[in-house]
């Protein structure tokens, strides 16, 4: 049987064929079931008795998941970090608080890379993250727990970050929707610090439509977070049914370039020839600066890394050593301690860009590669509506098998681009390649979200590779 | 640029970490590959290019001057590893 959406969970809820409660239940039920996918770090048993819908509203009692970055009153948020494994909030994010209020039920915080730096779910101290279509292989991350629970069928929807791909790689990996929205339209308070200049709050669901639905309900402006955008939001689940006639594609020859598996091009064209059917226009374009994303990256987003972990030193909050003989010991044996390979080995590299006599060879040289990077994206849309290349040069990879980091950081060649420059884009499911599911990327300008879901909606109109499930679902 | 073992020590020390002997070669290794990543933007052309800080341009917002938050702080406090009398506490810094 085919994945119920939202609208019809929510048609079921609204003519009493179940209840919210129910749904609630078997939730938690299937999470704990698949307990091996490791997809969830805590799950909250009371959203049961939570799940009473108090307001008319197409979330009102469906079940989803926060990601663990999200801060939660009275229950534990970890940011999947040993610092913060006892760290119990007291205040909700302006996204769980949003969701909330429109009577969306979760059951849980979703595993994850921890501070969400990794691509894999392998950096999480609660142990990695199985891709539900073949449990040898990782889900993709930093949002690796939320792709593989929406993927698994446990919950409909879940919430997501992406700093460098961390929504739309996972839901490649899982055959999912994944939407990183524009830079400050979904607002940052109480979502933990990565990279504040990149961080982007987002949402991983099977569909298109189920993405507008949850979207429309997390974007806007909080006075809360000084970077959230102030201005106003689209219709986004009317603009789904826009014709898709005289749609114009830039087909980015760097996103096909060296790396990328033939099986993944191949599945990419398919879905391209299918929007093409539905009245697109696909052009060759060039982003001319596309090589110099990673490395911006890889020294940017560090460096905002290495400033914003400075805040985790055992005083305040989170993990403290024991028996400290001195306060620079404490702040020092507290992090080294509770902090991850990944997370030091970035903070390090973040801290050597920032440092006197570093600065301009590092930090400036990339903020000006980072300009270059979105004028090519800015030059590209003065012809396209759209651009789109595979979200991954490869399928979902063996656990394990990326032990070098800078392996793992030139998988992320097609999803960090985006971020550099604040874009909107979206991961859809393309079809699969080695049994293993295949993204399509679809870029759009700075707050054109609704242009990515229309054409994600218009494609899923034609292809079913969104309603496939793994084998575990069943 | 080559980070040897006294530069990863320096920035250790910068950042508040400490590292074992036994790993020092093996992160400098790391770090080495990361920072090699950087020569292409050492190659690249970006003279007279306006650095990029942030993907929106747009000045900080004014708002009323006036208290927005309530007073949290035995809730902000209860999660110290230690506090007493509304302080944090932390080990002795002057004898």
């Amino acid at each position: 049987m085919a994945p119920r959406s939202i609208a019809q969970l929510a048609q079921d809820l609204r003519a009493r064929r179940v209840s919210a409660r129910e749904l609630a239940q078997q939730s938690l039920s299937m999470a704990r079931s698949l307990s091996g996918l490791n997809a969830f770090i805590t799950l909250d048993e009371s959203a049961i008795e939570k799940a009473i819908p108090k307001v008319d509203h197409v979330l009102a009692g469906i079940p989803f998941a926060h990601k663990d970055i999200f801060c939660t009153n009275g229950i534990r948020t970890t940011c999947a970090s040993r610092m913060l494994e006892h760290f119990v909030p007291p205040y909700d994010a302006t996204v769980v608080e949003k969701l909330a209020a429109f009577g969306a039920v979760s059951i849980g915080k979703t595993n994850m890379d921890e501070f969400a730096m990794g691509s894999s779910n392998e950096n999480s101290f609660f142990g990695p993250v199985k891709n539900p279509w073949d449990s040898t292989r990782v889900p993709g991350g930093s949002s690796g727990g939320s792709a593989a629970a929406v993927a698994a069928g446990i919950v409909a929807f879940a919430t997501g970050t992406d700093t460098g791909g961390s929504i739309r790689q996972p839901a490649a990996f899982c055959g999912v929707t994944g939407l990183k929205p524009s830079y400050g339209r979904v607002s940052r308070w109480g979502m933990i610090a990565f990279a504040s200049s990149l961080d982007c709050g987002g949402v991983i669901a099977r569909s298109a439509e189920d993405c507008a639905h949850v979207f429309a309900a997390m974007a806007g402006h909080d006075p809360r977070d000084a970077t959230s955008a102030d201005c106003g939001v689209d219709e986004y689940v009317a603009a789904l049914s826009t014709t898709l006639k005289g749609i114009r594609i830039g087909l980015a020859r760097n996103y096909f370039g060296a790396g990328v598996e033939d099986g993944v091009a191949s599945a990419v064209h398919e879905s391209l020839r299918e929007l093409e059917k539905l009245g697109a226009i696909l052009v060759d374009i060039d982003l001319p600066n596309a090589a110099l994303a990673i490395p911006a990256y890889y020294v940017i987003a560090p460096a905002e890394a290495s400033s914003n972990l400075a805040r985790y030193d055992g005083v305040r909050y989170g993990y403290r050593c024991a028996n400290p003989a001195s306060l620079d010991d404490l702040y020092t044996r507290s992090r080294t301690e509770a902090l991850g390979a990944e997370v030091k080995r970035r903070i390090l590299v973040g801290t050597y860009a920032l440092s006197a006599g570093y600065y301009d060879a590092f930090y400036l040289r990339a903020q000006k590669a980072r300009r270059l990077i979105a004028n090519d994206f800015a030059n590209a849309f003065k012809s396209v509506d759209l651009i789109a290349g595979p979200t991954t040069p490869t399928v979902a990879f063996k656990l394990g098998e990326k032990s070098d980091p800078l392996a793992m950081y030139a998988a992320d060649v097609n999803t960090v681009a985006v971020n550099l420059a604040g874009l909107p884009a979206i991961s859809l499911p393309a079809g699969f390649s080695q049994r293993l599911p295949v993204g399509l990327q679809l870029i759009a300008p700075m707050f054109a979200e609704a242009r990515l879901l229309n054409a994600g909606y218009q494609l899923q109109q034609s292809t079913d590779f969104h309603l496939r499930t793994p084998e575990v679902a069943a | 640029m080559s980070i040897d073992h006294a530069t990863v020590r320096r920035i250790a020390r910068l950042a508040r970490l400490s590292v074992d002997d036994a790993h020092l070669e093996n992160l400098a290794n790391e770090l080495n590959g990361v920072l090699r990543l950087a020569d292409a933007l050492a190659k690249a052309d970006v003279e007279g290019v306006e650095p990029l800080a942030h993907p929106h341009e747009q000045a900080l917002a004014m708002r009323q001057d006036a208290v927005t938050e309530p007073d949290r702080a035995d809730a902000l406090l209860a999660l110290a590893p230690q506090s007493r009398g509304g302080m944090y506490l932390v080990p002795k810094v002057i004898e």
